[in-house]
């Protein structure tokens, strides 16, 4: 029998994940087509090569006898146009390739403002394997990239100048913001961030956004211009780091709806029969609770895989995650979050928020002020248990409880310092008074 | 890329190898150049002064360097640059390195007299440099074991301190390297040299290593010890004792409650020259299924072979000196058989259904042992094992397993092929701890949920190749036999997803479809199934 044939745009964590379960669960052709990499690779570990952590090899999360072990048949192409009415896609090489049932896991692409100077070539994002060449070769050292622009406080912007400064390549950190990542984080948090991006020697510019991108006579880069004050910074490179959005153009003369992302329902469906989305270019049409109708994270592309490749082989689902979690790394602090916090607690919420004398630790709760239902935390410098705080929140725990059982959600190595105890006692007396 | 040629350890950028790196290396090549100048027979006075200068500049490089390297840094993650340094990625300078190595071992084992080693006279060259030093601690002159044993504390004193400092932000990394540091300077250098100037005419024991357990030790009961043991009264027996409980007894119960890292990460010696000295190579272990496959067939074969060997080496020598023991030689041969027997019985009846590929070598291996046994038990011939002389044997493992699979190979291709080949590939005790971690122990490293980004920290600088992220990013706790639980992997981690812990030994092993964070009612769906 000819089995039916799913073919997968966008070899990343969504696509992949979504092609091993298909593949666990049924024996359908599958196809991955990608015109980035040949095989896939861990994006959020790009990092790690241009600081010398890891070679490139060390990114790919599966050895390259997997995929035809699992008859994953891969294809190295870029897809130019979706034709729905037939059923088959236009590649870059004029190619036609027909499918059955389509996937669009496309994920994310770095913004841009139309900032004057945008397209100058050291004026780079870092999404990409090509990003992460061009980086190499517009910062190799700081002979030749004197200094480094990041435009952009969010993950990857802090990323990038991490980067920079294991090659002692001087950066300026320009944040939209009034602290870093205070779209995000509560000031507190946001606030020590700010101290540590310092502490290591970059030049922070807080509430400070981008007007231009100068160049020299031979068209490089040569200075930025800063909006507020004017003010001109000599420099190399540019790394624009202000957010991603869905990498989705391809799509524009295709009968797929889309509006930032693919439009899609809760079964992760297009409004097209075989057409689906999944990752960073999926916008559903109806997000669950609080989360965004965009999630560009990881762990969400995993989800949406896990929960399609269901659908596809015969167990409909919907997507429907659990709890939000996430993590990140900024410099030496380790961030981890369950459930929601807020910059501001929300209407009717109430907070809680603990910081150890001199480290960069501290915790910040969130929880319903009336009947004390625990919503939320943020940790810093301290590792917990996601099992338990998934368990505490979909058990309703109050605040009173989780400040009590703390202990039990430490997941820091073993003989490390605890604080569960001061915690306890700060949390009383503020109770207290 | 200009920092291509870099030899610093640390992975800093070349240019930025600052003139206090430049210096403390300058002094520790001083040092070692005092040792190479005895070894070309330039002859030192007073001895005890310059080997004291040697050591000590050696000793005050490591630690300088340590200090210019990480003093005016945060406390953190130092893994910058190391895949861009030719030392630590198998550039020009680590094959150097590890052909220096290597010939230094091959000098070692196979040509001492090189080193000056006189055997019925006074030693010259560096074995002579030391002697003053070795007088003071067992009161007799050097030998070639002596200038390594010292090297080698020096080394694992040296660079434990650069652990300490490279991973000050650790707990665990300090009190484990504290713990490797202790035993070396103290059981495996000092008290058998203490323990040899009680030696006398009437009393003498063999040179014990207590920590130094058979069969890593493989030749702990050869005859010859055994002899110095049981004639050495109370203390002799005691020692010979402590020695089986070791294996029998007391291993059993450490690895069962904290895993065999109790061993490979906090007392072997191995295992401490790794974890100091090797820790600049821990990343160049391979990670590859193939290699994994190998590792399993090559470190149960050696198992087995020091099994049949020293089996064969103890029946021999009961079978000729029968009266001298208490023990004869087929209660021992039936012995040994009954205990593999109920070992392997036990084992299939508990833990039949976690059986995969381990059983196959675990049972071959068995299979193999008892057949030798019954050759033995009916040849009849003293001397013969299975056909084979015993002493061959042991000759043998000695030639192939004791010098070059653990000194030659394991610590000379550090630069290579990372620090920890031979406790991977070779070391029978790593087996014999390995199969009980992976059935019956509580130790395990615990993944965070669904936090696992699939980064490669951890796989990458897993000493022991383990692939932590194939596991990781399943949401599956990583049991293996071969994991010395170091906990690199989890201090690399940036989003904190792994635990070494130890814990009860149901769910230990919780394989899933669908990790935490989805719909909870699709994963008890999928995970059911
Ligand atoms: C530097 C960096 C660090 C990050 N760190 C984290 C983190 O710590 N935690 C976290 O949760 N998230 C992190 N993220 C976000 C996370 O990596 C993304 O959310 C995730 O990779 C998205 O996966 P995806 O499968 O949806 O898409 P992608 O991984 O983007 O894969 C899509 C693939 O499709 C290809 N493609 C696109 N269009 C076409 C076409 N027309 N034809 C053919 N191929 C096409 C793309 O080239 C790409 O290879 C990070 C992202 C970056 C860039
Ligand atoms: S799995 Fe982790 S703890 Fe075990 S040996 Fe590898 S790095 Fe060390
Ligand atoms: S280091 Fe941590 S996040 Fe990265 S692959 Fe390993 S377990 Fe996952």
């Amino acid at each position: 029998m000819n089995q039916e044939h799913i073919v997968i745009i966008g070899n990343g964590i969504a696509g992949v994940t979504l092609a091993r379960h298909i593949r666990k669960n049924s024996n359908k052709r599958i196809t991955l087509i990608s015109a980035e990499s040949e095989h896939f690779f861990s994006r959020t570990a790009l990092m790690y090569v241009y600081m010398g952590h890891m070679k490139w090899n060390h990114l790919k999360p599966y050895e390259d006898h997997f995929w035809k072990k699992n008859r994953i048949e891969l294809k190295k192409a870029y897809v130019e146009e979706v034709q729905t009415q037939n059923n088959q896609l236009l590649l870059n090489s004029g190619e036609t390739f027909q499918y059955d049932k389509l996937v669009i896991a496309t994920g994310s692409k770095p913004n841009k403002f139309g900032w004057p100077g945008q397209d100058l070539p050291q004026v780079q994002g870092l999404y990409s394997k090509q990003d992460l060449e061009k980086l190499e070769k517009n910062a190799p050292n700081n002979q030749i990239c004197k200094r480094a622009v990041i435009v952009g406080g969010g993950l990857i912007g802090i990323e990038l100048a991490e980067m920079l400064r294991t090659r002692n390549i001087p950066v300026t950190f320009l944040v939209r913001e009034k602290s870093f990542w205070s779209n995000v984080l509560p000031l507190e948090e946001s606030e020590m961030l700010n101290k540590h991006i310092l502490e290591h020697g970059i030049d922070l510019r807080l509430n400070t956004n981008l007007k231009s991108i100068e160049a020299d006579k031979h068209g490089n880069v040569k200075s930025i211009i800063i909006e507020e004050t004017g003010e001109q910074i000599d420099c190399n490179v540019v790394g624009l780091t202000a957010g991603v959005s869905p990498n989705i153009d391809f799509l524009k003369n295709s009968s797929i709806e889309t509006n930032h992302g693919v439009l899609v329902n809760q079964n992760l469906q297009t409004n097209i029969q075989h057409i689906y989305a999944i990752g960073d270019c999926a916008e559903q049409r109806n997000p669950t609770g609080n989360r965004p109708p965009i999630e560009a994270v990881w762990y969400t592309g995993r989800m949406m895989g896990e929960t399609l490749a269901q659908s596809l082989t015969g167990n409909p689902s919907n997507y429907k995650p659990g709890n939000w979690f996430n993590s990140a790394k900024f410099f030496d602090v380790e961030y981890q979050t369950y459930g929601w916090v807020f910059p501001k607690p929300k209407k009717g919420h109430s907070d809680f928020y603990w910081k150890a004398t001199i480290e960069n630790k501290c915790i910040h709760m969130h929880f319903e002020t009336e009947s004390r239902k625990f919503t939320g935390i943020n940790t810093f410098g301290i590792r917990m248990r996601h099992e338990k705080f998934d368990a505490w929140l979909n058990q309703e725990k109050s605040i009173d409880y989780v400040i009590e059982h703390l202990k039990e959600a430490n997941f820091d190595p073993e003989f490390f310092k605890k604080y569960e105890n001061e915690i306890f006692d700060v949390y009383k007396k503020k109770l207290l008074n | 890329m200009s920092t291509a040629h870099n030899i610093s350890v640390t992975g800093q950028a070349a240019e930025n190898l600052g003139p206090q790196q430049k210096l403390s290396i300058a002094l520790g090549m001083l040092g070692l150049l005092i040792l190479v100048l005895a070894f070309l027979n330039v002859s030192f006075q007073p001895k005890i002064v310059w080997l004291s200068v040697s050591l000590t500049l050696i000793f005050t490089g490591i630690v300088w360097y340590t200090k210019a390297s990480y003093a005016n840094k945060f406390a953190g993650i130092k893994n910058n640059h190391i895949f861009f340094n030719s030392l630590t990625n198998r550039g020009i300078w680590a094959y150097a390195l590890g052909i220096l190595i290597t010939g230094f071992y091959v000098v070692l084992y196979f040509y001492p007299s090189y080193l000056g080693l006189v055997n019925n006279g006074e030693n010259t060259g560096i074995v002579a440099l030391f002697d003053p030093f070795s007088k003071l601690l067992s009161g007799n002159p050097a030998s070639q074991w002596f200038v390594y044993g010292t090297l080698y504390t020096i080394a694992i004193l040296g660079f434990g301190i650069k652990f300490l400092w490279k991973y000050r932000n650790n707990n665990y990394q300090r009190l484990r390297t504290f713990s490797v540091m202790f035993f070396q300077l103290g059981f495996a250098f000092l008290i058998p040299e203490f323990m040899a100037r009680l030696n006398g005419e009437k009393f003498s024991l063999p040179y014990y290593n207590l920590v130094n357990i058979w069969p890593l030790n493989y030749y702990n009961f050869e005859q010859y010890r055994v002899d110095d043991f049981i004639s050495a009264g109370t203390i002799g027996v005691s020692l010979l004792i402590f020695g089986i409980a070791s294996i029998f007894i007391i291993t059993p119960i450490l690895t069962y409650k904290y895993g065999k890292r109790w061993y490979c990460s906090w007392v072997c010696g191995c295992g401490g020259l790794a974890e100091t000295a090797g820790d600049s190579f821990r990343h160049l272990s391979n990670k590859s299924t193939s290699a994994w496959k190998l590792e399993r067939w090559m470190i149960h074969l050696v198992t087995v072979f020091v099994v049949i060997m020293t089996t064969a080496v103890i029946s021999t020598y009961l079978g000729y000196d029968a009266e001298k023991y208490w023990l004869t030689k087929d209660v021992f041969l039936i012995g040994v058989g009954l205990v593999l027997t109920i070992v392997v019985g036990l084992t299939f009846i508990f833990k039949r259904h976690e059986f995969k590929k381990d059983a196959k070598y675990a049972g071959i291996g068995f299979f193999l042992i008892i057949l030798a046994l019954i050759g033995l038990h009916f040849s009849g011939n003293t001397q013969q094992f299975a056909f084979v002389e015993a002493e061959t044997l042991r000759s043998s493992y000695g030639f192939l397993i004791g010098s070059i699979f653990s000194g030659v190979v394991g610590t000379g291709f550090y630069p290579i092929f990372g620090n920890r080949v031979w406790c991977r590939f070779g070391c029978p005790m790593a087996a014999i701890l390995g199969f009980q971690q992976r059935l019956f122990s509580k130790f395990r490293i615990t993944t965070n949920g669904g936090q696992c980004i699939s980064c490669g920290n951890c796989s990458t600088y897993c000493e022991m190749g383990i692939d932590v992220r194939a596991y990781a990013q399943k949401g599956e706790n990583i049991v293996r036999s071969s994991c010395v639980g170091c906990g690199i992997c989890a201090s690399v981690c940036p989003r904190g997803v792994l635990k070494l812990e130890n814990d009860s030994p149901q769910g230990r092993i919780n394989s899933k479809e669908i990790l935490l964070g989805n719909d909870v009612d699709l994963m008890n769906y999928v995970n059911k199934n």
